[in-house]
């Protein structure tokens, strides 16, 4: 009798209803929290450009008062529909899919670090970056100040760079605070960015250029391509900011 | 697989909660029999997520909830099982527990979720949870089911530990993540080959070397 097809056909078909059914009810009995853990997840990597977050913190609530985030495209202008006419979040603007596509077309998110007192007077603009590191795909937020010109913090993600060397773009508080106080503009007011260099010396360097990290001159060639690249999309965003400044003035 | 089936014939009524053939079942695995390695099964877990402890602690604890509940589900309804279909069920069983496994983990703990990411799912195709399903879980009551599965999976994960130990102390300098060398102020370079799989391939295979001296375990 077991081994009739007609018994396998309805065993098959109860283990796929039962395991099929728990799966589907796990996903429906988690996906809010999921979903949660996503968006601490994010906004967590967002501050940690402009501060120092611990697991103390509450970074939801940090999140709502002094983030104020808008999607801009390659022109700099405003984007708040996406191409089915739903509304825009920036948060939910996926940096990854986007940088599949050619520059022109893609779209990027822009944080306002606000200040605490003030809602209006912006503290600093927090920036997505992304990119390719020596072994898979390296991230960061990167934070200007709000004339635009100076790093105020920047904090790296990384894929699968090798440990201890490149992935210390992410463990080792060191390079990050390295890019601390860089200009991206260079005398003549063209964008330079900020780049990392072969080598660690430890010796001061100028306004446009940090340390190296020793054994890992790939990855930081990728975070040098990456920044490049990213202040390049962003540059006209930059110079409408600049004009709304001055004509603020 | 024959022997273990085998023993099950000649069961009195009512056995101890720990008989000492149950407690073989829970220790065997950990040494003389070691799915990693005696059995050589499971290798390729071990080489990709032993370069830090944390992750691997939490792995090691991933496999050991999937071998205990789908030797148990599989014991239960080993009987119902139809012959010609086994393996596919026994695989379905596997899939079920893993990604409930990582389900649970994306919500609860998403950074680890993260850097495990992949490998939790690739338990399914674990050769050490297919084969105890295969060789035990068929033929063998619910509870010494559970036990077999414990012992494997803790069998599993001591070895993993142990690489991950000597890679993260060697490669990074640290214990999970706790930076001995610089709080001990002692200068050390990290052995980048550690991080590499090749560190995972010559401490396992030390500790295969190591361990087969001991128990005088010869292939055949």
């Amino acid at each position: 009798m077991r081994q009739s097809n007609t018994y396998i056909i309805i065993f098959t078909l109860i283990t796929t209803v039962f395991v099929g059914g728990t799966l589907a009810v796990t996903s429906i009995l988690l996906g809010p929290r999921q979903a949660l853990s996503i968006e601490y997840d994010t906004k967590s990597q967002i501050l940690g450009a402009v501060m120092n977050i611990t697991e103390k913190d509450d970074v939801l609530g940090i999140y709502d008062n002094r983030i104020k985030s808008l999607v801009v495209n390659y022109q700099g202008e405003e984007v708040k529909t996406d191409a089915k006419g739903q509304p825009l979040v920036a948060e939910k603007v996926d940096v990854a899919k986007n940088y599949k596509l050619k520059p022109e077309e893609r779209l990027f998110p822009v944080f306002k670090y606000v200040s605490a007192e003030d809602p209006n007077k912006i503290d600093a603009f927090i920036l997505p970056v992304y990119g390719n590191g020596l072994w898979d795909r390296i991230w960061g937020f990167m934070a200007l100040d709000n004339q635009l010109e100076t790093v105020k913090g920047i904090s790296f993600g990384h894929k699968a760079e090798t440990p201890g060397l490149g992935a210390r773009i992410s463990d080792d508080p060191i390079i990050s605070q390295r890019y601390e106080g860089k200009k991206i503009y260079n005398e003549q007011g063209k964008l330079v960015s900020v780049d990392m260099v072969k080598g660690e010396k430890g010796e001061p360097l100028d306004a446009h250029h940090v340390d190296g990290m020793s054994g890992a001159t790939m990855t930081g060639n990728g975070v040098n391509k990456m920044l490049m690249e990213y202040l390049n999309c962003y540059e006209s965003y930059f110079k409408k900011v600049k004009a709304q400044n001055v004509a603020g003035l | 697989m024959s022997t273990e089936v085998a023993e099950k014939v000649e069961k009195k009524k009512s056995e101890e909660l720990f008989s000492k053939r149950r407690k073989k079942l829970i220790s065997d695995p950990l040494n003389e029999d070691n799915p990693i390695t005696i059995q050589v099964l499971g290798i390729c877990s071990a080489l990709a997520i032993t370069i830090k402890m944390e992750p691997t602690i939490i792995m090691g604890l991933a496999v050991i909830f999937t071998l205990v509940f789908s030797n148990l589900l599989i014991s239960l309804i080993r009987n119902y099982i139809p012959n010609r279909i086994r393996i596919i069920v026994q695989l379905a069983v596997v899939a079920l527990f893993v990604t409930l496994v990582s389900e649970f983990l994306k919500a609860f703990n998403y950074p680890m979720y993260k850097v495990l990411g992949a490998f939790v799912g690739l338990i399914i195709t674990n050769c050490i949870v297919m084969g105890r399903l295969e060789a035990f879980a068929m033929g063998n009551k619910p509870y010494d089911s559970v036990l077999d599965g414990l012992g494997s999976g803790l069998g599993y994960s001591w070895i993993i530990l142990a690489v991950a130990f000597f890679r993260e102390f060697l490669g990074s300098g640290s214990i999970l993540n706790y930076k001995v060398f610089a709080a001990l102020n002692i200068p050390y370079v990290n052995n980048g080959l550690m991080v590499d799989s090749i560190g995972a391939f010559m401490i396992l295979a030390i500790i295969i070397w190591i361990q087969r001296t001991k128990t005088g375990y010869v292939e055949q």
